[in-house]
């Protein structure tokens, strides 16, 4: 559980390896596939953060619109006031404590009525939001700076970067294991001496973060922010079912949900403008009847397949 | 035994659920080292007092002390830091996890905290003490009965707990197993463990208890050492039933 394993230094090299191609990214393919780049780079960091607390608690968080729009509204609000990289970190102070309060609100509740609740508060934000604008007679925000395509893709990877790091050592700390253990058991956990409500909220407040400073970074791509863009639920969606494709036993499962849902994402949007959601609502049934462990699962199953055949 | 410090004790302790009074004004003390059976037809309240201890049921009344601290108005989690540990009547894995893991969980957050080397150290110890060395990778889903039980034993002793609270542990066993299970409870007996055990199989309960405590419809009914309270005639009409006696 401690000390590296020569496992772990192998993990490290491939993942630096696969950084190192991910940043030299831009200078090698066209300007479609960047902009292609920034979607499946924003997806990454969404769907690995809410992975992490998701994928060992089982607990389903819909309410990652609710932070993502909060970061959008913070970068879109305090641009006249801070600079930008200032913003970022701020957003995500904002999500965690979001996070925290919804947690402790929540967090106590069983799974569904957690789905249930954290929906509603992605819409709620929402609607309170829509309302003050039409109160205040404002339509919208516009954001009054600009980047180039692969400068948020960069932006985007070096979360994700982060993203991976933090998980990597969640993933070998105390609350990592009690994360897993409250997930097989929350019972066990606590008589085990586990505080089960903390170790949850802790952990939540991390997608909470990180959904909101990603939006606050992507916000600027919008230029022009109102609820239905910054709120949408559909994204809450999408991480799920990407999340879900890839698999969320590993750290790099979501990844491997993101690359391919992205760019059928593209297809469909290309293809079918009018039918999104109802695309969408498909391949979620799809993927949780065919594919109930994600593409991890079925990389396992077929690991563990190969390894019996050997021993027979 | 007498002149063994206290180190669990119930006093008036109450449970009540809605109308129907569970545990009523039940007193007993635990020393160290000790073994006591806490027995009782089914539904006299044994398995709620073993809930209260552990702190997964609140008391209505009364009081838990472990070692003169009250323990009775803590969260379970801390109460089984303090050093209560318990196994649950069907017993509980963690599915997703390896024996090694599933004890680990009782390492790393139990009374007696470790972590790294330390702790997989103490994990392999207690796979040994229960017999599951060869096991440590093994899915719970490919243990026998017996061997969950073995796996849940371990997790609650590695974190070296005060009191050990075993509920009905040997029950489901076949006769081999059974035999087995008490060698392996004697064991930890000999040790000099504190257990409170709730406990049928009265070969089991003669065997490997110090003392009784025999509760009947909540209500503590008898208390003393194993064999005189066995004989005792209330004991014996509340297990038998009034026409029987």
């Amino acid at each position: 559980m401690s000390g590296m394993k020569k496992s772990d230094y192998q993990a490290l090299s491939i993942s630096a390896l696969l950084l190192v191609i991910a940043i030299c990214l831009p200078w090698i393919v066209g300007d479609f596939a960047v902009t292609l780049a920034v979607n499946m780079a924003m997806f990454t960091v969404l769907t690995t953060s809410w992975a992490l607390f998701s994928g060992p608690t089982h607990y389903i968080s819909l309410a990652t619109a609710a932070f993502f729009g909060l970061g959008t509204y913070t970068m879109g609000l305090g641009l006249d006031y801070l600079p930008f990289w200032l913003l970022v970190p701020i957003a995500g102070i904002f999500g965690a404590i979001m996070a925290g309060i919804i947690g402790l609100a929540t967090l106590r509740l069983s799974g569904v009525y957690f789905v249930i609740f954290t929906l509603g508060l992605a819409e709620m934000t929402r609607q309170i939001i829509t309302y003050v604008q039409n109160a205040t007679g404002q339509k919208g925000i516009l954001i009054s700076i600009w980047f180039e395509e692969p400068t948020f893709y960069w932006m985007l990877v070096a979360l994700a970067a982060l993203i991976f790091l933090v998980g990597w050592l969640i993933g070998r700390s105390r609350l990592g294991f009690a994360l897993r253990i409250i997930g097989d058991d929350e019972e066990v956990a606590r008589h085990s001496g586990i505080n089960t409500a903390l170790s949850k909220v802790l952990l939540f407040m991390i997608p909470g973060a990180v959904a909101a400073m990603t939006g606050a970074i992507i916000a600027p791509r919008y230029g022009y922010i109102e609820p239905l863009i910054a709120f949408t639920p559909m994204l809450s969606f999408q991480v799920v079912i990407m999340a879900l494709l890839g698999g969320t036993g590993r750290l790099w499962g979501p990844l491997v949900g993101v690359i391919p849902f992205s760019i059928l994402w593209e297809l469909i949007s290309a293809s079918f403008p009018n039918q999104t959601t109802l695309l969408l609502g498909l391949s979620f049934l799809i993927i949780v009847y065919l594919l109930p462990q994600g593409f991890v699962g079925l990389l396992l199953k077929i690991k563990g397949k190969m390894r019996d055949g050997r021993g027979h | 035994m007498s002149a063994q410090p206290t180190v669990l004790s119930l006093r008036g302790v109450t449970k009540r659920f809605g109308g129907l009074v569970a545990v009523n004004e039940l007193d007993f003390d635990v020393a160290e080292h000790e073994v006591l059976g806490l027995i009782g037809p089914n539904g006299s309240g044994k398995s709620t007092t073993m809930n209260l201890i552990s702190g997964a049921l609140r008391v209505s009344d009364g009081e838990i002390l472990l070692r003169d601290q009250l323990i009775s108005d803590l969260p379970a989690q801390k109460i089984a830091r303090r050093g209560v540990a318990r196994t649950f009547q069907l017993v509980r894995m963690l599915p997703s996890m390896t024996v090694m893991e599933n004890v680990m969980a009782g390492a790393v957050f139990g009374h007696r905290r470790r972590w790294g080397r330390e702790a997989e150290r103490q994990v392999m110890r207690m796979l040994e003490l229960v017999g599951l060395e060869r096991r440590a990778n093994a899915r719970p889903s490919e243990l026998t009965y017996i061997d969950t039980k073995r796996v849940e034993l371990a997790r609650v002793l590695v974190g070296d707990p005060k009191v050990l609270l075993l509920d009905e542990w040997l029950a489901g066993l076949n006769p081999t197993e059974l035999e087995e299970g008490i060698a392996l409870v004697k064991q930890l007996r000999d040790e000099g463990r504190t257990i409170i055990l709730v406990e049928h199989v009265m070969d089991a309960i003669r065997s490997l208890c110090d003392r009784c405590v025999v509760m009947s419809s909540g209500h503590k009914i008898a208390e003393g050492a194993t064999e005189q309270v066995l004989s005792d005639p209330e004991v014996i009409r509340a297990y038998l039933g009034e026409d029987d006696a």
